[in-house]
């Protein structure tokens, strides 16, 4: 049978809990109504020593969301937050330690300015509120991209958020915005253009380890995400962490982003932990 | 009876060129990809699959090659890229990267002999770091290189001792280099020593004037162009004893206006990478297509494939046929405009 790509999510219906506020993601039931509650332990399908390190994810989604349901892109970018908190919390339980999110991407400057402005105040506001939360889940929050752009006041909070985390160890999550995989390759050879022309290097001195050091995703423990997930059916990685997702495996899943909950989740995990990695060498 | 199979075999001949056919009319209907890039993966599991030896699974592989290529021109697509060999794979066993070196040799002397590139008017390019490879495929390479670079219908680009970051470091080395050739030059001008004490009277002029009293006259075009700066036009100041030049577009800097020069000469950008890739010789793939059904990337056109759609069918290359590529360009088709509108963007 020919198959487009491997593999997809056949979920095209929305999430139950759409439906049903007080039940969790994936309709397994939890102790109280937020999905973040209890500590989720790891379904029997997965095998804790195949887990990825890091897993990256575009979240794609909202506004066709939103759309369906006749709703502005507004309320699409709010129930994508409310999925990111839920994954957040499943990488930390599950012994995820990275978790990259593609938020903003440098194209996406040239939506509506009211889309833009909004998505750069719900940034800013998602981040303040759940200082908390990432001090309870020990997250340590890292943002990557161009910051330039960002407005003033997001920059600060940002700034904060990143120095009262900076101690959590339990997992990191990496939130791209402004971000793009070409920008971040170009800042670090004008990093290592700097260094040259200082001195400190020499051209020859010019290596892969060099270019992987000045990427913003250093500040990652373990850099290379080992799976991306796309929702939306979309197969393509639109200009994201483009240096760093050499090996990482692929998984494309039909879900919206707001409809990505536990069950799509674990699918991409079982879909990964199935795979063979050879970075080019061979199996036996 | 032998005079009936052979009319089923005619028969059945006849209907898959038909349908082949039909494939492709449907197809043009739409826009065509001008570049399609391959990952030619799973030659070693057809190999265990049909109980062959490896090195006969790579051969099969190239025939396949051959069929798609094949359609792929007939389709209309101008550049096609495929995966011959990546740097990751010389770490195989020694045996079978010797005999992969060996059938790329032997495969350049067959398309070189035949007719099949001069049937599509193909440009044949080895994209990698060739320096890696033996003297013997490096040579065959560079010859096969030439002996095409006459052929301007349809390009054949093969990636071999080849990875995305091979790739941009190689990018990365020549932008720094580049921009340290460029501040050397300005620092070397502006230190050369002063002749006669008058600039030299070309307006418009090719060369560089000498330094006179802190002063460097240059024609702005001529400065612009070899610079790549974006520099404001000094007022004109005096010149070959002190008159003004009036009138003239020659553009006459400071000496701080030099230094400063220096600093920011030249930032650095995205299209200065771009144009050190091994890949600048073609546009970027339209599509990229994964045999095997691994979707995965494997350092392959990292940079190149950003807003390229990916397809994965679950065949093995030696298998894969034209529904594989029919499937994935008409997934190109189906996401046409959205993906024109990014590239435009990016």
């Amino acid at each position: 049978m020919l198959r487009l790509s491997l593999p997809i999510s056949t979920r095209l219906s929305p999430s139950p809990r759409e439906k049903q506020d007080d039940a969790s993601p994936g309709g397994l039931p939890y102790a109280h109504s937020s999905p973040l509650a209890g500590k989720p332990r790891l379904p029997s399908l997965l095998l804790p020593g195949l887990m990825p390190r890091h897993v990256a994810v575009i979240m794609d989604g909202n506004a066709r969301w939103a759309l369906r349901r006749g709703l502005p892109p507004s309320a699409g970018h709010e129930a994508g937050v409310r999925s990111l908190r839920h994954l957040l919390h499943l990488c930390s339980h599950w012994g995820i330690p990275v978790l990259t999110v593609f938020a903003f991407s440098s194209d996406n400057w040239y939506r509506p300015k009211a889309e833009v402005d909004f998505l750069m105040s719900l940034f800013e506001r998602v981040i303040r509120t759940e200082l908390d939360n990432f001090a309870r889940d020990g997250v340590k929050i890292c943002v990557i991209g161009d910051s330039s752009k960002l407005p003033s006041s997001l920059q600060k909070a940002i700034a904060y958020a990143e120095e009262s985390t900076i101690r959590n160890s339990r997992v990191q999550l990496i939130v791209a915005i402004s971000y793009s995989g070409k920008y971040d390759i170009v800042q670090s050879c004008r990093s290592i253009a700097q260094k040259v022309k200082d001195g400190v290097l020499q051209v020859e001195d010019i290596d892969e380890k060099l270019v992987e050091q000045e990427l913003e995703t250093s500040c990652s423990k373990y850099p290379y995400p080992d799976l991306l997930i796309r929702t939306s059916g979309e197969l393509r990685v639109s200009n994201f962490l483009l240096w760093q997702l050499a090996y990482a495996e692929l998984f494309f899943a039909q879900a919206l982003w707001p409809d990505f909950g536990e069950a799509e989740l674990v699918e991409a995990l079982v879909s990964y932990q199935q795979r063979h990695r050879r970075y080019g060498t061979r199996s036996s | 009876m032998e005079k009936q199979s052979s009319t089923r075999v005619l028969l059945f001949s006849s209907l898959r060129d038909f349908m082949r056919r039909s494939i492709f009319c449907i197809l043009m209907a739409g826009p065509i990809p001008n570049h399609i890039a391959f990952i030619m993966d799973g030659n070693r599991r057809f190999a265990k699959k049909r109980h062959m030896v490896v090195g006969d699974g790579h051969k099969a592989g190239f025939e396949s090659l051959i069929t798609i290529l094949n359609y792929c021109y007939q389709l209309g697509v101008k550049y096609v890229t495929v995966y011959a060999f990546s740097i990751e794979n010389f770490k195989r066993k020694p045996e079978e990267v010797q005999q992969l070196m060996d059938l790329m040799v032997d495969k350049i002397d067959e398309l070189l002999e035949g007719s099949f590139l001069s049937k599509y008017g193909i440009r044949l390019y080895f994209i990698g770091n060739l320096g890696l490879l033996g003297e013997r495929v490096r040579l065959a390479a560079e010859k096969a290189m030439k002996a095409t670079a006459g052929n301007s219908r349809a390009v054949l680009l093969i990636c071999v001792a080849y990875t995305s970051y091979d790739e941009i470091v190689h990018a990365v080395e020549e932008s720094c280099r580049e921009k340290l050739n460029c501040t050397e030059q300005i620092t070397e001008s502006f230190n050369s020593p002063t002749e006669n004490g008058h600039c030299l009277d070309e307006y418009g002029g090719k060369k560089l004037t000498q330094k006179e009293n802190g002063y460097m006259s240059h024609s702005l075009e001529e400065f612009r162009e070899s610079h790549s700066c974006e520099i404001e036009e000094a007022t004109s100041l005096v010149c070959n004893g002190g008159t003004e030049r009036s009138g003239d577009a020659r553009l006459i800097l400071r000496t701080s206006d030099i230094t400063e020069d220096r600093e920011k000469c030249p930032v650095i950008k995205l299209v200065d990478i771009e144009r050190h890739m091994y890949m600048a010789v073609a546009p970027d793939p339209d599509i990229l297509i994964r045999s095997s059904g691994e979707t995965r990337l494997s350092n392959f056109l990292l940079w190149q494939t950003t807003f390229s759609p990916l397809s994965s069918p679950a065949v093995l290359w030696p298998e894969i046929g034209l529904w594989q590529l029919a499937w994935a360009v008409l997934g190109y088709q189906r996401n046409y405009s959205y993906i024109q509108k990014k590239r435009k963007q990016a």
